[in-house]
C-alpha cells in the first residue's frame, strides 16, 4: 500500500511539468495555433527562473524567480505567434525554430550557471495543487465564460468569431503568450522544485511529450490531468527498473520519445484527431476590409 | 411612404479590372421587402458586401434614417440595425445554436444559458422554430438559416438583407421562410431580399430593384413587374425559358447501379440502396437539397468511395474504385469544386490540361515528360476551348472561374467519354460561359456519351437533363421524366414529400 | 499598413526577400552575440577569418557541406511534397549504423566493400524515414513529430551499441566502435578531410532529383501531390505512395550522409553528438531556402556549410557553446518562414 502511494506522489511530482506544458499548448491550441516549441519555451523557463533564483552567487530572488520564467516562455511565444499570426507562416515548422532558438539560446546563456546549486528552493506542493487548479480553471473557461467560448470559436471558425466582432488576432495572440508563459512556468518547476540546478537540455524531452500529450487527452483540460499522471507513472517505473534490470539504460534513455510516437499511433487508431479544432494550424487572413 | 430608413447614394465600387457597383442608389422604407435581383456577377453581393462592414465603397455614402454613416465592420453595421443573413451560415458547426448566438455578445459568465430566454422570446415572436440546445453540425440548411435570422433579430436589426436565403431550401421551406418574413415585416422590420428567382421576388416583395454590370438597370414596383420583363431587364435581352432539350433516342445501356449503399467517415449511411440505370446520349438530372447522398454518389461513381453495398456496372463490368483506371474507363469528372479538386492552382494551364494524359504518349516518354508535347497539347485545347490566359505556361490560378472550368472541361473531355459526371458545372459562372458548358456537355451527349448531371439550379436540371431523379436522405426518388414532372413536384420530393 | 496581393511576382522578388530574411537572420543572431558578451561584429569577424579567409577553413565550409547537400536535396523533395520530414538527423545516425556494421561484420571482397556500405546506409535511412511516412499513412500520426521522436531513439541505439556490442577493443575512456580498414574508407582530397566521391554523389543527386521533379512522371506526380492534395485524390494520385516514396528517397539521402562521415572522417562508429553536428536540422534550412527545387541546394548547402563552420571556429576560438549553431539554425528559419508571405504581398503603406 505504501508503496502504491509513493509510486503515486513520485507519478504526481514527475506528471506535474507535463501537466502545465500541457496545458499551455492545449490553451493555445484551442484557440487554434500549434506551437511545438514547447521544449524550446520550457529551456527558457527554467534557466530564467534559475537565474533570478540563483542572482549573483546565490543570493537571488525566489519570489520573483517564477514570474520571470512565465515571462521567458511567455515572450517566447510572443515570437512564434508573431510570426504565425501576423505573418501567417507554417505554424509546425515555426515552432520547430522555436523549439531550436529556445534550447540554443538557453544553452548558450545559461553556460555560466552550469553546475551550481540552489540551496534555497519552493517547495513542490503547491505547484502540483496549482497544476490541476489549472486544469478546472481551463475547464471551467472554455465550458462556462464569453472568454472560453470566444477562444473556442477562434479555434473553430475564426472567420465566423471575426464577423460577430470578435478580435481574432488578439484573442490567439493571447493564448499563444498564455501557453508559453505555462512553458515557462512548466520549465522553472525543473529547474527549482523537481531538480534545482541549471543543465544544458534539462528538459529532456518533456516538451515534445507535452505536445503529443494534448492529442492524447482530446484536447480536453480535464483528461489531461490523467494524461499526465499516467506519464508520470510511466517515469516512475523507468526510474524503478532502471537499476534492477538487465536493460541496457539507452532503453530507458529513448523509452519517452518512443511512447510519444505510441501515444500518437493509439490517438490515431482511436481516431482522436477529429476533436481538434476545425482551424487548428490554418492562419486566419480575412477578406479585404 | 414616409422617410427612407436606409439610403445609398452613387455607391461604386471597383476591383482590379472590374467596377463590381457602378454609381448604385438605391432606398430602403420600413416594413417592405425590397428585392435586389440579379445575375451572378451582377454585383449583388459586393453591394451586400458594402452594407455589412465588409467592403468600403470606393465612392458614395450610405444614410441611415437620413444621416450618412459610416460602415467599417459587420459590427458596425448591427449598430445601425443591418444584420445580414448570409447565403452560406458563418456559424460554428461544433458549438451549440445558443453558444453560436451567445458568441461576441453574451454574458461574462455562462453566456450560452444566460441567453436562452431571449432566443425563446425572439424566436417565438416571429415563428421560427430553433432549439437552442442542439449542435449546429446537425441542423438542415434550412434550420441554420433560421439561427441566422435569430441572430440578427437579437442584435436588434431593423433592417434585415436575406443573400439568396432560397438557394438551399426547398420550394416548401422557402414558402415557410416567407411566411416568416411577412411577420418581420408586419413588426416593421425592413428587408432586403437578394433573389435570382423570379416566381419568389414576385411572390414575396414589395419593390425590386435589377442589377446588370454593377448598375441599377430598373427601380420598380412590384405591381409593374412580370417574370419576363424582370428577366430581360436583369439580362439585357430577350430569353426564353423553353427546354433546351429533345430526348434523343435511347441508346445501349452504359451505366447500371444496383442496390448501392455508403456509410459516412462518421458511420452515418449517406447511400441508401441507390439504383438506375443510364443509356447512351442520356442526361440523369440528380436534384436534391445539399447534403442528401449526392456528393456521395458521384464519389462512388468516380472511384473516390468504396461503396458498402451494392454494384456498378460500366457497360457491363464492375467499377474499379480508381479515378485514374476510371478515365481510361471512359469515366470524367468534373468536380463541384474547380479549385480544391478539379485543378492545381499552381501549376500552369499546360499542366493543368495535362493532369488526366501526362502519363501517356505524347506528353510522356517512359519515365520522362515531353514539355514540348506537353505545350502543343495545351495549345490545341486552347485554341478549342476558347480559353482566355495568356499563355500555356501561367499558373491556373490567375484564370477566371469561367475560364478554369474551361480548363477542366478540356481535360477531361479530351479523350471519348462514355459516362460524364458533371457536378454543379456552372456554379458562378456567367451567362456566356454556363451556354458554353450547357453546349459541351450536349454535344458529348450527341456523340454517344451518357451524363450524370448533379445541380441545384432547378432550371438547369429542367433544361438539360431526359429524366430527373432526387436524393433525399440516401435515397434515391426516381428517376422521373423530365417532361412529366413540375418544378414544384421535384421541390416536393426533395423533402422527402410524395410526387 | 495593409498587404496588396501580387498576383505574379517576378522570381527577381524571391531573391530579394530571401536575402532581406538572411540579413534580418544575421542581426538578429547578432543580439544573441551581444546577450552573450561578445561583440556581434567581432563573432562574425572571427568566423569570417577562420573560414572563408583561411585555407584550412574552406576545407572545413567544404566538408561540412558534403552532408548537407545530400541531406538537403532529399528534403528540398520532401518539403515540396508537404512532408515535413525533421529527422534527417536521426535517419543519418541510422546509415551510419547500418554502414558501420557491414563494415564491421560483414566479410565482403574489398572492392565491394564501401559501395555495401553506401547501399546499406541508404537503406538505414530510408526505413528510419519510411517508419514515420508508414505512421502517417496508416493512423494519421504527424511525421514532424515522429521523424523527431526517431531522431531521438537513433542517437540512443547508436550510443547503446557503442558503449556495449560493437564497443572498439582497444578504446579506453571513451565510447566507439573499431576502426575500419583501409578499403573501408573513402578516398580524400590530398591532407584535406573533404571525401570527394559523397560530395561527387550528392552534385549528381542535386541535379538528377531536379531533373526528376520537372521532367519526369513521377516527379509530376509529386507535385501534384504537394501543391494539391485535393487534386491528387480526384486524379487517383495516392498521397500516401507519393509520401512513402519522398520519405524513402529523403531518408535515404540522410542515410548517405552518415555513411560519409563515417567512411571519410571518422573511419569508426562514434558518438552522435561528434557524428553529426546537427546536419539533419541545419539541412532543414539548406532545403528550405532553396525553396523546392533540389538544384538549388548546390547554393544554398554551402551557405550553412559555412555556418556550421564559423560555430566550430567560435567554439575553438571564444570557447562559445556550439549550441550557437541551433540558435543560427532557428533565427535563420523564423527570418525565412516569416519573410514568406512577402513572396506574394506587397507592404502598402496608407
Amino acid at each position: 500500500m505504501e508503496e502504491v502511494l509513493n509510486a503515486l506522489a513520485r507519478a504526481l511530482s514527475f506528471g506535474t511539468p507535463l501537466l502545465i506544458a500541457c496545458l499551455g499548448a492545449l490553451l493555445n491550441e484551442r484557440a487554434g495555433v500549434v506551437n511545438l516549441g514547447v521544449e524550446g519555451m520550457m529551456a527558457l523557463g527554467a534557466l530564467a527562473g534559475f537565474a533570478v533564483a540563483y542572482g549573483e552567487g546565490g543570493n537571488g530572488n525566489l519570489w520573483l524567480a517564477v514570474p520571470a520564467a512565465m515571462l521567458a516562455g511567455g515572450l517566447a511565444a510572443l515570437l512564434h505567434g508573431f510570426v504565425t499570426i501576423t505573418l501567417q507562416a507554417n505554424q509546425f515548422v515555426s515552432g520547430l525554430a522555436l523549439s531550436m532558438v529556445g534550447l540554443g539560446v538557453a544553452g548558450l546563456l545559461g553556460k555560466r550557471y552550469e553546475g551550481l546549486p540552489l540551496f534555497d528552493h519552493p517547495p513542490e506542493g503547491p505547484f502540483i495543487l496549482g497544476a490541476i487548479g489549472l486544469a478546472l480553471l481551463l475547464a471551467f473557461l472554455f465550458s462556462a465564460t464569453r472568454l472560453g467560448l470566444a477562444l473556442r470559436s477562434v479555434g473553430e471558425n475564426p472567420a465566423a468569431a471575426d464577423l460577430l466582432g470578435l478580435n481574432v488576432l488578439a484573442l490567439r495572440y493571447g493564448a499563444v503568450v498564455a501557453g508559453g508563459a505555462l512553458a515557462g512556468l512548466a520549465g522553472a518547476y525543473l529547474s527549482l522544485v523537481y531538480r534545482p540546478s541549471w543543465t544544458d537540455g534539462m528538459t529532456a524531452g518533456l516538451g515534445w511529450i507535452a505536445v503529443a500529450l494534448v492529442i492524447f487527452v482530446g484536447w480536453n483540460p480535464l483528461r489531461a490531468i490523467f494524461g499526465a499522471v499516467f506519464f508520470g507513472l510511466l517515469y516512475y517505473l523507468q526510474f524503478r527498473l532502471q537499476g534492477q534490470s538487465g536493460i541496457p539504460s539507452e532503453v530507458f534513455a529513448s523509452l519517452p520519445y518512443l511512447l510519444v510516437i505510441l501515444v500518437l499511433a493509439l490517438s490515431g487508431l482511436r481516431g482522436q484527431q477529429g476533436n481538434a479544432p476545425e482551424a487548428l494550424g490554418k492562419p486566419y487572413r480575412r477578406g479585404e476590409r | 411612404m414616409g422617410k427612407p430608413l436606409l439610403q445609398l447614394r452613387d455607391i461604386t465600387k471597383r476591383f482590379p479590372g472590374v467596377v463590381a457597383n457602378d454609381r448604385v442608389s438605391l432606398e430602403l422604407y420600413p416594413g417592405e421587402v425590397l428585392a435586389l435581383l440579379g445575375e451572378n456577377g451582377a454585383g449583388k453581393s459586393t453591394l451586400v458586401s458594402i452594407l455589412y462592414g465588409l467592403y468600403r465603397p470606393d465612392e458614395g455614402e450610405i444614410l441611415i434614417e437620413g444621416s450618412p454613416v459610416r460602415i467599417a465592420s459587420p459590427v458596425d453595421a448591427l449598430r445601425h440595425g443591418i444584420g445580414l443573413v448570409p447565403q452560406h451560415p458563418v456559424l460554428v458547426g461544433r458549438h451549440t445554436v445558443a453558444e453560436n448566438l451567445a458568441l461576441g455578445s453574451g454574458a461574462a459568465l455562462f453566456p450560452s444559458r444566460r441567453i436562452l430566454p431571449l432566443i425563446e422570446r425572439i424566436a417565438g415572436g416571429y415563428g421560427l422554430q430553433v432549439d437552442p440546445r442542439a449542435y449546429v453540425h446537425q441542423l438542415s440548411p434550412g434550420e441554420k438559416q433560421r439561427v441566422e435570422i435569430v441572430r440578427a433579430l437579437l442584435r436588434g436589426a431593423k433592417v434585415l438583407i436575406l443573400d439568396e436565403p432560397t438557394s438551399v431550401l426547398t420550394p416548401q421551406e422557402a414558402q415557410a421562410l416567407f411566411r416568416v418574413m411577412r411577420e418581420l415585416k408586419a413588426a416593421g422590420k425592413s428587408l432586403i431580399f437578394i433573389s435570382h428567382k423570379l416566381d419568389e421576388v414576385l411572390s414575396i416583395a414589395d419593390r425590386c430593384v435589377v442589377l446588370r454590370r454593377g448598375r441599377v438597370v430598373g427601380d420598380l414596383p412590384i405591381e409593374r413587374a412580370s417574370k419576363t420583363s424582370l428577366a430581360e431587364l436583369m439580362v439585357g435581352r430577350q430569353v426564353s425559358f423553353e427546354r433546351r432539350r429533345q430526348t434523343p433516342a435511347p441508346g445501349p445501356v452504359v451505366l447500371r447501379v444496383e442496390g448501392l449503399e455508403a456509410r459516412s467517415e462518421r458511420g452515418l449511411p449517406t447511400l441508401r440502396g441507390v439504383g438506375f440505370e443510364l443509356r447512351a446520349g442520356e442526361v440523369l438530372g440528380i436534384a436534391g437539397i445539399a447534403g442528401n447522398g449526392q456528393s456521395e454518389l458521384v464519389e462512388v461513381l468516380a472511384g473516390l468511395r468504396r461503396p458498402q453495398g451494392g454494384r456498378v456496372l460500366l457497360e457491363g463490368k464492375s467499377l474499379p474504385s480508381d479515378p485514374a483506371r476510371l478515365f481510361t474507363l471512359g469515366v470524367a469528372h468534373i468536380p463541384e469544386d474547380r479549385i480544391r479538386m478539379g485543378s492545381v492552382p499552381n501549376m500552369s494551364v499546360a499542366e493543368n490540361l495535362a493532369l488526366r494524359s501526362f502519363e501517356q504518349p505524347p506528353i510522356a516518354h517512359g519515365f520522362l515528360l515531353n514539355p514540348k508535347a506537353l505545350a502543343t497539347q495545351a495549345q490545341e485545347q486552347v485554341r478549342a476551348y476558347a480559353i482566355a490566359t495568356p499563355s500555356v505556361h501561367t499558373p491556373a490560378r490567375l484564370l477566371s472561374g469561367g475560364n478554369l472550368q474551361k480548363v477542366i472541361l478540356a481535360r477531361e473531355l479530351a479523350t471519348q467519354a462514355r459516362l460524364i459526371l458533371a457536378v454543379h458545372p456552372t456554379y458562378g459562372l456567367d451567362i456566356g460561359a454556363t451556354e458554353q458548358v450547357h453546349e459541351a456537355l450536349l454535344h458529348q451527349t450527341r456523340l454517344g456519351a451518357a451524363v450524370v448531371l448533379v445541380s441545384e439550379d432547378l432550371e438547369e436540371l429542367l433544361s438539360l437533363s431526359d429524366r430527373i431523379g432526387v436524393m433525399h436522405r440516401g435515397e434515391l426518388l426516381g428517376p422521373y421524366a423530365a417532361t412529366e414532372v413540375s418544378r414544384e413536384q421535384i421541390g416536393l420530393l426533395m423533402t422527402g414529400g410524395a410526387a | 499598413m495593409r498587404l496588396e496581393p501580387l498576383p505574379n511576382p517576378s522570381p527577381l522578388r524571391s531573391v530579394g526577400v530571401t536575402l532581406l530574411a538572411l540579413g534580418l537572420a544575421f542581426a538578429l543572431v547578432g543580439g544573441v552575440f551581444w546577450a552573450y558578451g561578445l561583440g556581434p561584429l567581432e563573432a562574425y569577424r572571427t568566423m569570417l577569418e577562420g573560414t572563408l579567409l583561411d585555407p584550412r577553413g574552406w576545407q572545413e565550409v567544404l566538408r561540412r557541406t558534403i552532408p548537407l547537400l545530400l541531406i538537403g536535396v532529399g528534403l528540398s523533395l520532401a518539403f515540396r511534397t508537404q512532408f515535413y520530414n525533421i529527422g534527417a538527423e536521426g535517419q543519418l545516425l541510422l546509415g551510419a549504423v547500418l554502414a558501420a556494421g557491414v563494415a564491421l561484420f560483414l566479410p565482403l571482397p574489398p572492392a565491394l566493400s564501401l559501395p555495401a556500405m553506401a547501399l546499406a546506409a541508404a537503406l538505414g535511412g530510408a526505413l528510419w524515414c519510411g517508419l514515420a511516412a508508414w505512421l502517417k499513412n496508416r493512423l494519421s500520426v504527424n511525421e514532424i513529430l515522429t521523424t523527431l521522436m526517431l531522431n531521438y531513439v537513433a542517437q540512443s541505439l547508436v550510443i547503446y551499441l557503442i558503449n556495449g556490442p560493437w564497443r572498439g577493443k582497444d578504446v579506453r575512456g571513451y565510447i566507439y566502435s573499431d576502426r575500419f580498414a583501409e578499403h573501408q574508407q573513402l578516398p580524400v582530397l590530398l591532407g584535406t578531410n573533404v571525401h570527394w566521391p559523397t560530395l561527387a554523389l550528392g552534385v549528381v543527386l542535386a541535379l538528377l532529383l531536379q531533373l526528376l521533379l520537372f521532367r519526369s512522371t513521377l516527379g509530376f506526380r509529386l507535385r501534384v501531390v504537394g501543391e494539391n492534395p485535393g487534386a491528387a485524390r480526384y486524379l487517383g494520385i495516392p498521397q500516401s505512395r507519393a509520401f512513402l516514396v519522398v520519405a524513402l528517397i529523403t531518408g535515404g539521402t540522410a542515410g548517405l550522409a552518415g555513411f560519409g562521415e563515417i567512411a571519410g572522417i571518422h573511419h569508426r562508429l562514434i558518438e552522435p553528438t561528434q557524428l553529426s553536428s546537427g546536419y539533419g536540422f541545419t539541412a532543414i534550412i539548406v532545403a528550405w531556402l532553396a525553396r523546392g527545387h533540389p538544384a538549388l541546394v548546390l547554393l544554398t548547402a554551402p551557405l550553412m556549410g559555412l555556418i556550421l563552420a564559423g560555430g566550430d571556429v567560435l567554439k575553438v576560438a571564444l570557447n562559445m557553446p556550439f549550441r550557437i549553431v541551433d540558435v543560427f539554425s532557428g533565427v535563420m528559419l523564423f527570418a525565412l518562414i516569416g519573410s514568406e508571405l512577402f513572396l506574394h504581398y506587397r507592404l502598402r503603406l496608407r
